[in-house]
C-alpha cells in the first residue's frame, strides 16, 4: 500500500507542472500587450515609461523561464501575485469569497449522495418497472437542464409563490453570513444553489450507480448468495450495493472538482459573491493574474480530489494496490 | 433511380450496392423498433436541425427587430411566445437561436472529435516517447473543467461565435483522445495491422484505412455526447455574456441579465429559450444513450 500511495502521490506533480506550464503560456498567448490593456482601460496615454514600469511591476522584464519558476514557486506557496483589478493579493481575494462556494459545493454533494444512491440501486433492482422508467427520465432531465435555467426557474418558482401565498415576494438572502452565526438565514441563501447544482450531480451518480449495481447483481457471488436462500434485502444491502459503490465513490470524488465549473454559472443566477462569480469577473475585467490564479486553484483542487479519490478507491478495493 | 435499378439487375457490383443499402435500411429500422427513446431524441435533434437551417423560412418576425409597440408582451396570436423587453419576438430569437446552438455545438464537437481521433489514434499506433507525451498532454489538459478552460480561452481571444467555437473544442480534444486511444491500442495488437505493415503500407494508410474505421463506434459515441456538452457550454457561456454576443440570437444570451425583474411581470421571457436548450439537450442525450446501447454494449456502464 505505501509504495502505491507514494507512486500515486508523485504522479501529481508531472500533472501540476503540466498545468502551470499551460496557464503560464495561456495568458502570454493574449494578444497584444497586458500592460497596454491595463492602462488603456484607466485611460491613460501609453507613455512609455509608464508601461516600462508596468512590465517591471509585472516581471515581464525578466527572461521567461525565470519568470515561469517564479510562478511556479508562487504556486506551490499558493501566492498568485496581486490582482491587476483590485490591487489586492489574488489569495486574499478568492479567501474572502471561498466560504460560500465551499458551502454551496458540500450541500450540492450531499444533496447528489442523498438522492443518487437510494434512486440508482432501486432503479436498478427493479430494472424495466415503471419505477426505474421514472428514475431514469428524472436522471436524463438532470443531465440536460442547464443549471442555471434550473436556478432562474427556482427563483421564478420562489418568487411567485411567496407572492400568492403570503402576499409579498420573498427572495433569498444574497449577503453571506457563517452558517454558526445565523444558520436560517445561511441555509435559506444556499440551499436553492445548492440543490440546483446537486440535481445535475445527482443525474450523472444516479445513473452510474444504476449501471454498477446492474453489474455487480450479475456476479457468481450474488448468485451464489440468492442460491444458499438469503434474504433479497441483505443480498442487495450487504453484497450488491457495497461493491456498486466502489465507482460512484471515484465519480462523487471527480465531480466535486467539476463543481467549481458548475457553481461559475449558478453564483452568477444568485448573485452569489463567491469564486465562481469572481472569476467571471477576472475574465470581464480582463484581469490577467486573477483569472491565472484561479485557474491554478481549480486545477489543484481537481487533482487534489483525484489523489485522494484514487487513495481511496486503493484502500476499499484491495486489487488496484496489487495490480 | 430507373437507371440504377437497372445496373442493379445486371451487374454484381450494383446487387451488393442495393444489398448493402436494404441491410441498412433494416438496421436502422430495427434501431428505431428497439431504442424508442433513442428514435424520439433522433427526432428532436432532426427537428431543431431543421429549424436552425430553415430559419429564415420558418420565423414569423426578423430576430433583431425590435417592435417598441409590443415590449415584453405576454404570448398571443401575433406573437405565439410572447416579446422580450427590446420588443423582439421570442418564436423567432428562438428559431434563430436554434441555428447558432446547432452550428457551435457540431463544429465544436466535430473538430475537437476529429482532433482527439487523430491523436488517439495516432499516440496508440506509434506508441513509445510519442504516445507517454501525448498522454501527459491529455491528462494536463483534462485537469481543467471543460467550462473553466473554456472561460480561460475567451479570457484571451475574446468573445463571439468563432472563439466560442475554439473555446469549447479545446477541452473536447483529450476527452476524445482517450477514449479513442484505449479502442485503438487493441486494435493494434491485431494481425492484420502487423499484416499490413509487413506489406509496407504507409503509417497514413495503415492508420487511415486499418486503424480508423475501427475505432468508429466509440468515435461516434463520444463526437454525439459532445454536441450536448457542447450546446450546454455555449448556453453557459452565453448566459455570462462571454459567449455569442447580441444581436446574433442565441438561446443563453435570451436568458441573459434581470431574471427576477422579470420573473413576476414576464416569465416567457426567462422560461421558453430554456425549454429550448433542454429540449435540444435532451434529444442529443436520449439519441446518445440509444446509439451506445446499440454500437457498444461493452461501454454502457460509462
Amino acid at each position: 500500500m505505501l509504495s502505491y500511495v507514494i507512486k500515486r502521490v508523485l504522479l501529481v506533480i508531472p500533472t501540476l507542472l503540466g498545468a502551470a506550464a499551460l496557464v503560464f503560456v495561456l495568458m502570454r498567448l493574449i494578444p497584444g500587450d497586458v500592460c497596454v490593456v491595463r492602462l488603456g482601460s484607466s485611460g491613460g496615454t501609453f507613455d512609455p515609461k509608464a508601461i516600462a514600469l508596468c512590465h517591471a511591476e509585472l516581471g515581464m522584464d525578466r527572461p521567461v523561464l525565470i519568470q515561469f519558476l517564479d510562478f511556479v514557486w508562487g504556486c506551490m506557496r499558493l501566492d498568485f501575485g496581486t490582482s491587476m483589478w483590485s490591487g489586492r493579493p489574488v489569495t486574499t481575494e478568492i479567501l474572502a469569497r471561498l466560504p460560500i462556494s465551499l458551502e454551496i459545493a458540500i450541500l450540492a454533494t450531499l444533496v447528489a449522495i442523498v438522492i443518487a444512491i437510494p434512486l440508482g440501486a432501486i432503479s436498478a433492482v427493479m430494472q424495466n418497472t415503471w419505477i426505474d422508467h421514472v428514475v431514469r427520465i428524472f436522471a436524463v432531465g438532470g443531465i440536460a437542464t442547464p443549471s442555471f435555467w434550473l436556478g432562474i426557474m427556482s427563483i421564478l418558482f420562489v418568487l411567485n409563490f411567496t407572492s400568492a401565498v403570503f402576499g409579498k415576494p420573498w427572495m433569498p438572502p444574497i449577503e453571506y453570513v457563517p452558517i454558526w452565526e445565523d444558520p436560517i438565514h445561511n441555509l435559506s441563501m444556499a440551499m436553492l444553489p445548492a440543490i440546483t447544482v446537486g440535481y445535475r450531480y445527482a443525474a450523472v451518480s444516479m445513473r452510474m450507480t444504476r449501471s454498477a449495481m446492474l453489474e455487480v447483481m450479475q456476479e457468481d457471488y450474488i448468485r451464489t448468495a440468492r442460491a444458499k436462500g438469503l434474504i433479497r434485502k441483505l443480498i442487495i444491502n450487504r453484497h450488491a450495493l457495497k461493491n456498486a459503490l466502489l465507482p460512484v465513490v471515484t465519480l462523487i470524488g471527480i465531480e466535486f472538482a467539476f463543481l467549481i465549473g458548475g457553481l461559475v454559472v449558478t453564483e452568477q443566477v444568485f448573485n452569489l459573491n463567491g469564486v465562481g462569480r469572481l472569476f467571471v469577473q477576472a475574465v470581464q475585467n480582463q484581469d490577467y493574474t486573477l483569472t491565472q490564479g484561479l485557474v491554478m486553484l481549480t486545477v489543484i483542487i481537481f487533482v487534489v480530489c483525484n489523489l485522494i479519490v484514487d487513495l481511496l478507491y486503493a484502500w476499499l478495493d484491495p486489487r488496484i494496490r496489487y495490480s | 433511380m430507373v437507371s440504377n435499378i437497372k445496373t442493379a439487375g445486371f451487374s454484381p457490383a450494383g446487387a451488393d450496392e442495393m444489398a448493402a443499402r436494404a441491410t441498412r435500411t433494416r438496421r436502422v429500422l430495427k434501431f428505431c423498433r428497439r431504442e424508442l427513446l433513442g428514435t424520439f431524441g433522433l427526432l428532436l435533434v432532426l427537428l431543431i436541425a431543421i429549424t436552425g437551417i430553415f430559419a429564415e423560412l420558418l420565423a414569423p418576425y426578423s430576430p433583431t427587430a425590435n417592435d417598441f409597440g409590443a415590449m415584453m408582451e405576454a404570448p398571443s396570436a401575433a406573437h405565439p411566445l410572447g416579446t422580450d423587453q427590446f420588443g423582439r419576438d421570442l418564436l423567432s430569437r428562438i428559431i434563430f437561436g436554434a441555428r447558432t446552438a446547432m452550428i457551435v455545438g457540431l463544429t465544436s464537437a466535430l473538430l475537437g472529435g476529429v482532433a482527439g481521433l487523430v491523436l488517439g489514434v495516432g499516440s496508440a499506433y506509434f506508441g513509445g516517447m510519442a504516445d507517454l507525451i501525448t498522454q501527459r498532454v491529455c491528462d494536463v489538459v483534462m485537469a481543467f473543467p471543460l467550462i473553466i478552460m473554456a472561460l480561460a480561452v475567451v479570457a484571451i481571444f475574446g468573445t463571439g461565435v468563432q472563439n466560442v467555437i475554439i473555446a469549447i473544442t479545446i477541452p473536447l480534444i483529450p476527452r476524445c483522445a482517450r477514449v479513442v486511444r484505449a479502442s485503438a491500442l487493441s486494435i493494434r495488437e491485431l494481425p492484420y495491422v502487423d499484416a499490413a505493415r509487413a506489406l509496407g503500407y504507409s503509417h497514413t494508410r495503415i492508420i487511415l484505412l486499418h486503424m480508423v474505421p475501427n475505432v468508429m463506434a466509440p468515435f461516434l459515441i463520444m463526437v454525439t455526447a459532445f454536441v450536448g456538452q457542447a450546446v450546454l457550454a455555449e448556453a453557459s457561456l452565453s448566459y455570462l455574456g462571454l459567449g455569442v454576443q447580441e444581436p446574433v440570437p442565441a438561446w443563453g444570451l435570451m436568458l441573459q441579465g434581470g431574471t427576477e425583474e422579470y420573473a413576476t411581470t414576464a416569465p416567457w421571457i426567462a422560461i421558453f429559450p430554456g425549454v429550448a436548450i433542454v429540449l435540444a439537450v435532451l434529444g442529443i442525450s436520449l439519441f446518445g444513450d440509444a446509439l451506445r446501447d446499440t454500437l457498444d454494449p461493452k461501454l454502457r456502464k460509462q
